[in-house]
């Protein structure tokens, strides 16, 4: 199965280091959550992943071999807003990945029996995620709790090896978010993608995740603030029913 | 007493509102009509109510002498063609070139530059080239109203693709579309509710292109009628014409609001502005 590994990785913009020493290696099936400050680089981290932004140094390698270099379908991504075309409909969302993975190399359309045998795979995808009532919807008529759950089933239909979540239930209220965790939870149980997500809710990070990895800067220059970038700081493994990874928490680098 | 900002129209008194200046418009045309009437009942500068509506009827009804055609329903036929020509053209043309420039980089380098330049040439400053090089026919005409407002069309839908957000052309690609197909099930999609509001915002360009081309080389047309027919005075032909322009011109703006709701249902509702 297809390990995650991080050497060394860096990110910089110019003068300013966002990330720095980048060290880290998931296994398959891992469900980690990354924890940090606004502006602790988060983000930055979930696109190096995901190929949208290159590392400035060090390596990753996914199942042993160099990331691919641009997004592609072995790697899902949920966003906390715009994760779902506002143009399709709920069903044809969740079809959009289907029908261009199998579907005719220039429009990515699939005709006939392999059409509804899609279809009917996105179907039970929408009624997994509990939106059967509202298949035929478009995604602005759909609360944000609704929205986020129909990225996750669009995400998933495509059953990337990893899936990648900024934030993604930020912006919902206790009740739709704790709905919202269930389901995911349900799904990585089920589906044993490795996950990394995101947060700045650390309770959310704790609640949802095997092992809780914590971006913050080592050093400061009190002179010039953006002279160092965050690294890893902790490694804290979490014992909510499943078998722990650790026996304690693990201090990552000095 | 509530606020001026606060107050808000019943809605008797929103249509009273509506109605007050166009009936006060008509009111003081009747008025000054009448009085120069009175004075002078050869007087061509405001013709009657009753003048103008036997005008159009002769026009609209009988057969010109010299052509044996009707004569306001040519000039309308023939100008909308030309409208509907010239309008299409331009935007199909900027739908192609805005949303390349704005969605590939490699494109926009250079056709970002390229249409911010020939977005500001004047558009009835190449009327004369346009007749030099391709005759006083149709085709010069539809050029002109392409070129009028085929680079704001273009450089509109560019912005418009620009701020689509970054994560859903990221998304489709972690779903397997390319670029091609990015293009095809994404952004045109999202981009086509744009491309009739910007064609309605440069519908009133549209006409005043038709209008000028026609008025300096035509033999039909509603712009070319008009401008004929200022050398005899006869206002009791120009200003039902006029009227008639407004018309339609409302009229396509109006048909083309419809038909995008109808089209695009999606649109405004997923917190899209108008
Ligand atoms: N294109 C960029 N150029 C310069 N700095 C950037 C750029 N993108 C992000 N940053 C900086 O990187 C830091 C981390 O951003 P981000 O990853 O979005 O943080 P987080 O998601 O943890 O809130 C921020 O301080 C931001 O200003
Ligand atoms: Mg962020």
């Amino acid at each position: 199965m297809s390990e995650l590994v991080l050497k060394n990785v860096g990110k910089r913009y110019g003068e300013t280091v966002v990330l720095e020493r980048l060290n880290l290696t998931l296994t398959a099936g891992d469900f980690c959550a990354v924890v940090g400050a606004s502006g602790a680089g988060k983000s930055t981290f979930l696109k190096l992943l995901l190929s949208e932004l290159q590392p400035s140094e060090g390596t990753i390698t996914l199942g042993g071999r160099p990331l691919p270099p641009e997004p592609g379908p072995e790697r899902g991504v949920v966003y906390q807003r715009y994760s779902v075309f506002p143009h399709l409909s709920v069903l044809d969302n969740v079809r959009f990945g289907l029908e261009r993975t199998h579907g005719d190399p220039l429009f990515g359309r699939t005709w006939g029996a392999r059409r509804r045998a899609l279809r009917a795979e996105a179907e039970a995808l929408v009624d997994a995620v509990g939106l059967s009532a509202a298949r035929d919807r478009f995604p602005g008529a759909l609360s944000g709790g609704m929205q986020q759950r129909l990225a996750l089933a669009q995400t998933l239909a495509l059953k990337p090896e990893l899936l990648l979540l900024d934030e993604p239930f930020g912006a919902l209220d206790p009740g739709n978010k704790k709905a919202a965790h269930d389901l995911l939870k349900t799904l990585w149980r089920d589906r044993g993608m490795t996950v990394v997500m995101v947060t700045h809710d650390l309770s959310e990070a704790f609640t949802l995740a095997k092992r809780v990895l914590v971006l913050d800067k080592t050093r400061e220059d009190p002179h010039n603030p953006e002279r160092y970038g965050a690294s890893l700081t902790y490694d804290i493994p979490v014992d909510n029913g499943l078998p722990p990874r650790e026996a304690a928490p693990r201090e990552l680098s000095a | 007493m509530r606020r001026l900002l606060n107050l808000q129209p019943s809605k008797p008194l929103r249509l009273a509102l509506f109605l007050a200046p166009l009936g006060a418009l008509l009111l003081a045309y009747l008025v000054f009509s009448d009085a120069r009437l009175a004075e002078n009942p050869q007087d061509r500068l405001l013709p009657a109510f009753s003048t103008m509506g036997d005008t159009l009827l002769r026009m609209a009804t009988e057969p010109d002498r010299r052509s044996g055609e009707l004569l306001f329903w040519l000039d309308t036929r023939v100008s909308l063609q030309r409208l509907a020509l010239g309008v299409g053209l331009g935007a199909l043309t900027a739908l192609i070139l805005g949303v390349a420039s704005g969605l590939l980089p490699l494109a926009g380098a250079s056709l970002s530059p390229f249409l911010a330049i020939i977005a500001m040439i004047p558009p009835l400053a190449i009327l004369p080239i346009l007749l030099i090089a391709f005759g006083v026919g149709e085709l010069a005409k539809v050029l002109l109203i392409a070129i009028g407002v085929g680079p704001f069309i273009a450089r509109d839908l560019e912005g418009r693709v620009r701020e689509l957000p970054r994560e859903l052309l990221i998304k489709a690609q972690t779903l397997g579309a390319g670029t091609w197909q990015t293009l095809w099930h994404v952004v045109l999609p999202q981009i086509t509710p744009r491309l009739f509001d910007a064609i309605r915002l440069s519908l009133g360009a549209a006409w005043l292109f038709l209008i000028a081309a026609e008025a300096i080389a035509s033999t039909e047309g509603l712009g070319y009628r008009i401008f004929l027919m200022r050398r005899y005075l006869a206002m009791d032909l120009i200003l039902p014409y006029v009227a008639w322009m407004t018309l339609l011109a409302w009229l396509l703006d109006y048909g083309l609001r419809v038909l995008s709701r109808r089209l695009f249902p999606w649109y405004g509702a997923a917190g899209n502005k108008r």
